[in-house]
């Protein structure tokens, strides 16, 4: 028996779960796809550098102000500490970024520089250049809450991209994609 | 070498995936599930458990070795952490916990395709063949998304421990028992598909389908329990359910779950709500997976710490989609073509079953609605939050007459039934209701309205729930019937408990000087003393509190502003004390610059009631599967006999064959 | 039989039955949610355009370095919530979270009072276990040498 007797009614409403499901995709698509309204510290993505000078956090680099990042290509700044675990387990893939050509360039963050030389020794020193960030003003200008965090400027010194704890093997594609949008402006 | 072990044992589990897939779909286009390609099936499907429990156990052995090499360990564990929390933090990440999930539901394979033997051959491929598509999913989310295995290019010296606020024992097993809940909906899942795939769709399918989702839901009941507890006394708010996405998406599942194992007991009884059971079999499962989207892909802000990632949650978001959307599609391209089930009328247990289902979904619908409403707003730019003053009101406003249809439905006959038959043995739960009613009105006139009725609703409930067993023999009462009782007798004590602690809790807020004297509902509360205490990984300032209930002896608290050192965070351990009436609930805070300490302590009656009831609830679904296990286990056996008698004599057989 | 319904009209009665109430349910939802959800605002929308008094809202930003202080009933706090271009005063009595530190996030849960203090009766502290907190910063020592000091 093939059901010849079922209400008409429930013809249509067999295909009502579908609808439904189709809705709730559609709605956390949209939430997927727009995840920088619900981070706070996102806000920032779309805005200039805040203003800062940094003195040199390690002998052999320069330190970093925010003229650095208005020269014309994208670049990327990377807030990390000696102290920072995570920051340790980020190191190869930073190192492998510099070497496809990205500029790094760090912000130590409450740090001392004989901590920060041993960090720089034993995980190696992608950085173009290293800011020393004593009080977290960077930190809190560029609206970072956590260490390490890493941020992609165009040439013109305007954040594109925040990503936030340590860069993996799975971000690095995302990162150097990120970089490559900053190429053109906004 | 181990990570590269435990690797390799997935792939391998993952191939044998591939391989069940294929070759039930061979079968299931081939015909009747006898060909060769059928063979396989159930073997393919029985090695990948035992494969991925030992690439679990490898994960294990990694973290209790803390081998800082492994990503995972480092990022989670740390060699200074008590030996439980090294074990525990295996599935304290999201990965491990994936993998977790994968071995749960890899087990669950194997035994299905071991044991279950009465349903057709064909209809069993079909499962099997959704099951390994469900885990194949799962495996490359595994493989491709989440690999717990990954090696650090340089090991790190120490690890990064685990968050304190996890470290913590009850919830060490809170997410496993939530976890082999949702894999249990997964297997009814798959049947749900097999049986729309075979059209299948009638008793023997509810039978074999039923003990998963029993299983499935003592465990889901159990997983929010503790979760509520854990909530109650480690978050130190004193409230037991936040309505948090978090905490929602655990009620969800339980709703369907609770929803379908009804509408099962209908169809194995009655043959009744066929394409209805099926429905509810493909929501179950949705709404575990829409949990776990939304718990890990951190698209709507909760209290609860995760560790969120909006890529691992597309990814899942993409499982969820081809899973329930694919299901959802069959089962409308499918479901007009299940033939109609068995009637009733509207005075029948199963039309009683009918109102509890429909007032499940409602609750499940309602849940729904206010836990992605956030994200609906946001599609409009604006940001809001929903809480109890939307979820208690509108859902109690279908929880009421589903405790009513609760109270008369197992009262009623299969069928056709009258209420006058009936009517005599509720009197007693109704006059018991109204007199709680009136007697809660004389003594707390300002008590608010829902946990007025909740109170005389819980008590008439507790009456009617045993009601069932008046005049029946006791001793040859089905355990089943035992298992019913219990849980709905669990729901009125878990009710009263509910009811109570938010029409009669008291509350405290002071800044105590050591020495001073805080009244808190019927107790007298000293600050005794404050000392530093230490732990293994942590420091506390432990306070000394002297208390007493009205002028009984003295009992003793100690709770704890607690600062962990791995990573550094402090955390406030709330101290209980439990009567038979009540709790008295303590925590400490931080001392001020005048050396007061910041005390806060509240009085709740009868909260305990709260975690008991869930408890008795999962007990009575324990008791329930232990019945049905305990008859197909014994139909097993004398089938098995009687084809054994029929084959030692065949001329018995074939005279009493034709007459069957 | 108890009614004089055909076995095939009861069926259709439930089934409209159950369509009713699920409709219903979900009319009820749409209604609650207009009416009891509660907005969420950061500091330089709640000064832009304030909420009505006493309706009940949410408020997320960053707690202000400096800005903690405890009245002197011990219990109640008011600390200062911004995000980078205004601040709000935030008045919470009760036990802090413990997450709960001047620079991290917070979200409050409360209402706009006539004198233009939030007052919050609840307070989440967010905090992500997956990367470090800047809560950690002040124990550079341990964690420096534990990371960096050269263990072979």
């Amino acid at each position: 028996m093939t059901a010849p007797d079922a209400p008409k009614g429930k013809r249509w409403a067999i295909w009502l779960p579908l609808v439904l499901f189709g809705a709730f995709f559609a709605l956390v698509m949209n939430g997927l796809i727009r995840p920088a309204d619900r981070e706070i510290e996102s806000a920032m993505v779309g805005k200039p550098l805040p203003v800062f000078d940094l003195a040199p956090g390690s002998p052999d680099r320069p330190g970093l102000a925010t003229d650095a990042f208005r020269q014309g290509r994208p670049r990327l700044l990377n807030i990390f500490a000696s102290w920072c675990v995570p920051c340790a387990a980020e190191a190869p893939q930073l190192d492998a970024i510099a070497k496809s050509g990205v500029p790094i360039d760090g912000v130590a963050i409450r740090d001392r520089e004989e901590d920060l030389a041993r960090f720089l020794a034993r995980h190696g020193n992608p950085f173009a250049s290293i800011g020393k960030d004593d009080i977290s003003e960077v930190q809190l200008g560029l609206g970072s809450s956590g260490v390490p965090e890493t941020f992609v400027i165009d040439g013109s010194g305007t954040i594109r991209y925040q990503h936030i704890g340590p860069i993996m093997d799975r971000d690095v594609a995302k990162i150097l994609a990120e970089v490559e949008r900053a190429e053109k402006p906004l | 070498m181990i990570a590269e072990a435990g690797l390799a044992l997935l792939w391998f589990a993952a191939a044998l995936a591939v391989l069940q897939l294929f070759t039930s779909l061979m079968t299931l286009r081939g015909g009747d599930g006898s060909g060769e390609m059928g063979g396989i099936v159930r073997p393919a499907a029985i090695m990948q458990g035992p494969l991925v429990a030992l690439s679990f156990a490898m994960l294990m052995w990694l973290f209790i070795r803390t081998d800082l090499s492994v990503l995972l360990v480092a990022a989670n564990s740390h060699s200074a952490k008590p030996f439980i929390f090294k074990v525990a933090g295996t599935w304290g990440n999201h990965e491990g916990s994936m993998l977790l999930w994968v071995t749960v539901m890899a087990l669950s394979g194997s035994f299905l395709a071991l044991v279950e033997r009465r349903l057709p051959e064909r209809t069993m491929i079909a499962t099997l063949a959704a099951q390994a598509f469900v885990s194949l999913g799962f495996y490359a989310f595994l493989l491709f998304s989440s690999n717990p295995f990954e090696r650090l290019l340089t090991p790190v010296a120490e690890g990064n421990g685990l968050n304190p606020l996890l470290q913590d024992i009850g919830l060490a097993f809170h997410p496993p028992t939530l976890y082999v809940g949702y894999v249990g909906l997964s297997v009814a899942f798959s049947f749900a598909v097999g049986a729309l795939i075979t059209r299948e769709v009638g008793p023997a399918f509810a039978r074999a389908m039923r003990p998963w989702v029993l299983g499935s839901w003592i465990f889901l009941t159990i997983g929010i329990t503790a979760g509520s507890y854990w909530a109650y006394y480690e978050l130190g708010w004193g409230g037991w359910w936040f309505w948090d996405p978090v905490e929602n998406a655990s009620l969800m599942p339980w709703l369907a779950a609770t929803a379908l194992l009804h509408s099962a007991s209908v169809l194995a009884s009655r043959d009744a709500l066929r394409t209805w059971t099926i429905m509810l079999g493909v929501v179950a499962f949705s709404m575990s997976m829409v949990g776990t989207f939304l718990v890990r892909s951190g698209i709507l802000t909760s209290v609860h710490a995760f560790a969120v990632d909006p890529e691992r949650g597309t990814f899942i978001l993409a499982l969820l989609t081809i899973y329930i959307g694919g299901a959802l599609a069959l089962f409308g391209a499918r479901a007009s073509t299940v033939s109609e089930g068995k009637r009733f009328s509207i005075v029948s247990r199963e039309a009683g079953l009918v109102v509890n289902n429909v007032a499940l979904t409602a609750i499940l619908g309602i849940v729904l609605l206010g836990t992605l409403y956030p994200l609906l707003t946001e599609a409009f730019d604006t940001k809001v939050s929903v809480g109890p003053p939307y979820f208690n009101p509108v859902g109690a406003i279908f929880a009421f007459p589903m405790f009513v249809a609760l109270a008369i439905g197992p009262l009623l006959r299969w069928r056709s039934d009258r209420f006058g038959r009936i009517g005599k043995r509720l009197i007693l739960p109704a006059v018991v209701t109204v007199i709680v009613l009136g007697g809660a009105l004389m003594f707390a006139p300002d008590i608010h309205i829902l946990p007025l009725l909740g109170l005389g609703m819980a008590i008439g409930l507790g009456i009617a729930s045993l009601v069932p067993l008046f005049g029946r023999n006791l001793l040859r009462t089905p355990l089943p019937t035992y298992g019913m009782v219990l849980g709905h007798f669990g729901l009125a004590v878990a009710l009263f408990g509910m009811a109570s602690e938010s029409a009669f809790s008291t509350e405290k807020l002071v800044a105590a000087n050591v020495g001073d004297r805080v009244d808190v509902g019927p107790w007298s509360i000293e600050l005794t003393s404050m000392e530093p205490v230490a732990g293994p990984n942590w420091t506390a300032l432990e306070a000394t509190m002297t208390a007493r209930y009205e002028d009984g002896s003295p009992v003793m608290l100690h709770p704890q502003s607690r600062t962990f050192t791995q990573p550094q965070q402090t955390t406030s351990e709330s101290a209980l004390s439990t009567r038979w009436n009540g709790q008295l609930y303590a925590v400490v805070g931080e001392e001020g610059a005048d050396g007061r300490w910041q005390l806060r302590l509240w009085w709740k009656p009868f909260v305990p009631l709260v975690w008991l009831g869930g408890l008795l609830i999962a007990l009575g679904g324990v008791l329930a599967l232990i019945g049905r296990v305990a008859g197909d286990v014994r139909r097993g056996l004398q089938r098995r006999r009687i084809a054994m008698r029929r084959e030692s004599k065949p001329l018995a057989a074939a005279t009493t064959g034709p007459a069957e | 039989m108890t009614t004089a319904l055909k076995p095939k009209h009861q069926r259709l009665v439930l089934v409209v039955l159950a369509l009713v109430v699920l409709i219903g349910a979900a009319l009820l939802a749409i209604w609650g949610l207009r009416g009891q959800a509660s907005y969420f605002y950061v500091p330089s929308d709640l000064v832009a355009s304030p909420p009505e008094t006493g309706k009940a809202v949410r408020l997320g930003g960053m707690v202000q370095e400096g800005s903690i202080k405890t009245l002197p009933d011990g219990v109640t706090v008011t600390f200062d919530v911004g995000d980078g271009k205004v601040t709000v005063p935030v008045r919470y009595t009760g036990i802090t979270p413990d997450l709960f530190v001047e620079g991290s996030g917070v979200v409050a849960d409360g209402r706009l009072a006539a004198d233009g203090v939030f007052v919050a009766d609840t307070l989440l502290a967010k905090h992500d276990e997956n990367y470090m907190p800047r809560e950690l910063q002040d124990m550079t020592d341990a964690q420096a040498k534990a990371v960096v000091a050269e263990t072979e």
